[in-house]
């Protein structure tokens, strides 16, 4: 025994080549805890696509439907409305529809929408997720003179045009989001899948 | 009986815990009003823990059981409105706790070396702590719960690149939805309270280790009579656990009077929105965390976004709770006690408590212009004071601190 003497290099290997493998292994045991915190199958199922029959909506008013449990609102511009998006182009943040990640390229126009009369929009305050409120009506008494319709936040204030473009000064930093969506028909609409690049 | 305490000792440490942490854990002899906290803190916990897990047998973590299960414990369950008062105006209670006893550190300088270590464990309890609050909201499944989880979770997809894809892992569906309801509940009554206790421990085993500061910040350890022991120092009990037992009994009289009398206290412990059960498409008028995250929340609001993102707030957010960890190496001072601390620290300290309460009162009110701007400047203090204290505290003067301890 006295011979022999320990070979610690030998020994260092050993511990780190097993701790290293160990660790590995640990991490790899965690990955199925990791996933297991993504959505389930029955709530991407519940995120599927939404029909909207557009015909049942009358000039002016908006419909709320629920899209992955998002209330996402379609509505119904009137030509007023619409002549109405050029006239403060100057106060909006992002007027041009520049940042890419606010809608689906087919909706980067001056009315962000695939016909310019019916428009879908995610119902989320981008600033902190609240849901604005519809205020349609030109120069309302507590938005003043110069509000031209559209949409106001009621947890910290931003304000947003017809086709929910956010104007400077508020605290959300860009336009709602347009959802992807198609058109199954002249006046069939469904939310959550994307228009054929070919259309 | 004897006998039995010798069998019990030869096979586990009963007397020697005994004797290390209480009957033979010497304290310095001058604690004053500002010591009652952590013990309180202590008792807090307890207080949390208990009713928390009766609240779990009458509980349903199902979100279209949840509120109504919790209206069922307010009128239905035999005393259950008392069990639920009590786990609520804990949960305020324990956060003034905390910023008292943190507040306690930065006057007599307790964070400093050799005690790193026992205010990371703290930090680390009082990051535990918001998480465990920030859970514990969602589960009554009221229409704040959800729309301040709504609110907070968001604060994760502003972080570029990974943040959408984060959100939806942490919520488990792409909106705040029974999933989450139910893993939050899991986080809440289970993963949290074990990693709480586990750096609760930590910490008092850490305090021990090195001994308790003091109102005069100088070491007793310095000066010990012949059988070892610190000539300042009395042994923990019987001295602090009776002077202990008064500040419960002070603390419980408090508490047992918000319970009986106003346990929503007019909004501020639970907000009124929450007794309207939860509505994903409606968001209610004004939204407003819980008193005790106002400060951070007004930090949040008050940076405007940067480059089409609002991350900035979210990082200032961030930086804002983090940047307590950094403070042992931040203070230059050569005392540590305010006691003998110059002019610029009293000030600067003075400053920080009148940033982080008045952050926390705009944190409340609706975002005007003029709020955000006081906002603003309470956010430049806050910061100020930790990022310039290796500077002020450097520079300042100061009293020479005494060798021992002083009686006031």
């Amino acid at each position: 025994m006295s011979e022999m003497t320990v070979d610690s290099s030998k020994r260092r290997f050993l511990v780190a080549m097993s701790s290293t493998m160990g660790g590995v292994a640990a991490l790899g045991a965690a990955l199925p805890f990791v996933f297991s915190m993504n959505p389930s199958a029955r709530a991407l199922a519940a995120g599927a696509p939404v029909e909207v029959d557009l015909s049942k909506i009358e000039p002016g008013m908006k419909v709320d439907v629920e899209w992955r449990g998002k209330p996402v609102w379609v509505v119904h511009r009137t030509p007023e409305m619409l002549e109405l998006l050029n006239k403060h182009v100057d106060q909006l943040t992002d007027p041009h529809s520049e940042n890419t990640n606010q809608q689906p390229d087919y909706c980067k126009n001056p009315h962000r929408s695939i016909k310019p009369e019916y428009f879908v929009v995610v119902g989320i305050c981008t600033h902190l997720g609240c849901s604005p409120t519809y205020r349609k009506e030109v120069a309302a008494a507590d938005l003043g003179p110069d509000w031209p319709g559209g949409w106001f936040c009621p947890c910290h204030g931003s304000r947003f045009d017809m086709a929910a473009r956010v104007f400077k000064g508020s605290p959300a930093p860009t336009n709602l989001v347009v959802p992807p969506h198609k058109y199954l028909s002249e006046s069939k609409v469904l939310i959550g899948e994307d228009q054929d690049a070919s259309a | 009986m004897e006998k039995l305490l010798n069998w019990v000792d030869a096979r586990f440490p009963l007397t020697a815990t005994w004797k290390a942490h209480l009957s033979e854990y010497y304290a310095p002899k001058n604690f004053n009003f500002w010591y009652y906290f952590g013990s309180l803190a202590l008792l807090v916990l307890v207080i949390q823990i208990v009713t928390g897990i009766f609240l779990t047998m009458h509980y349903k973590p199902d979100a279209a059981q949840a509120f109504a299960s919790v209206e069922y414990i307010m009128r239905d369950v035999p005393y259950g409105w008392l069990i639920r008062y009590a786990h609520s105006t804990g949960a305020s209670a324990f956060f003034i706790v905390v910023y008292l006893h943190m507040f306690r550190a930065l006057l007599y300088g307790s964070h400093r070396k050799p005690r790193e270590l026992i205010w990371i464990f703290g930090v680390l309890i009082y990051l535990v702590l918001m998480a465990e609050a920030f859970f514990g909201y969602l589960l009554p499944w009221g229409q704040m719960s959800y729309w301040g989880a709504q609110v907070i979770v968001n604060l994760f997809a502003a972080i570029p690149i990974v943040g959408e894809d984060l959100s939806i892992w942490i919520r488990g569906d792409y909106v705040i939805s029974d999933a989450t309801l139910n893993r939050f509940f899991a986080f809440h009554v289970i993963a949290l309270p074990l990693v709480l206790l586990g750096l609760v421990a930590a910490h008092i085993v850490a305090l021990h280790e090195v001994g308790s500061n003091n109102p005069d910040g100088v070491e007793i350890k310095k000066h010990k009579d012949a059988q070892g022991r610190p000539l300042d120092g009395i042994p923990f009990h019987p001295y602090y656990t009776v002077k202990d037992i008064l500040g419960v009994v002070v603390f419980l009289i408090v508490f047992s009077a918000i319970l009986f009398f106003a346990p929503e206290m007019n909004g501020y412990f639970l907000e009124a929105n929450n007794f309207i059960p939860a509505d994903p498409l409606k968001t209610p008028e004004h939204i407003a965390p819980v008193w005790y995250f106002t400060p951070y929340y007004a930090i949040l609001r008050a940076i405007p976004p940067m480059f089409g993102s609002q991350f900035p707030g979210v990082l200032a957010m961030g930086v804002a709770v983090l940047i307590f960890f950094l403070l042992p190496w931040l203070d230059r001072s050569p005392v540590k006690s305010i006691r003998y601390r110059g002019p610029k620290y009293k000030i600067a300290l003075t400053l920080f408590v009148i940033a982080f309460i008045g952050l926390g009162i705009l944190g409340i009110l609706p975002a005007t212009e003029l709020y955000t701007w006081i906002a603003r400047v309470l956010t430049v203090v806050y910061f100020a004071f930790f990022l310039l204290m290796p500077w002020y505290t450097k520079h300042d003067t100061y009293k020479q601190e005494p060798e021992r301890v002083t009686e006031k």
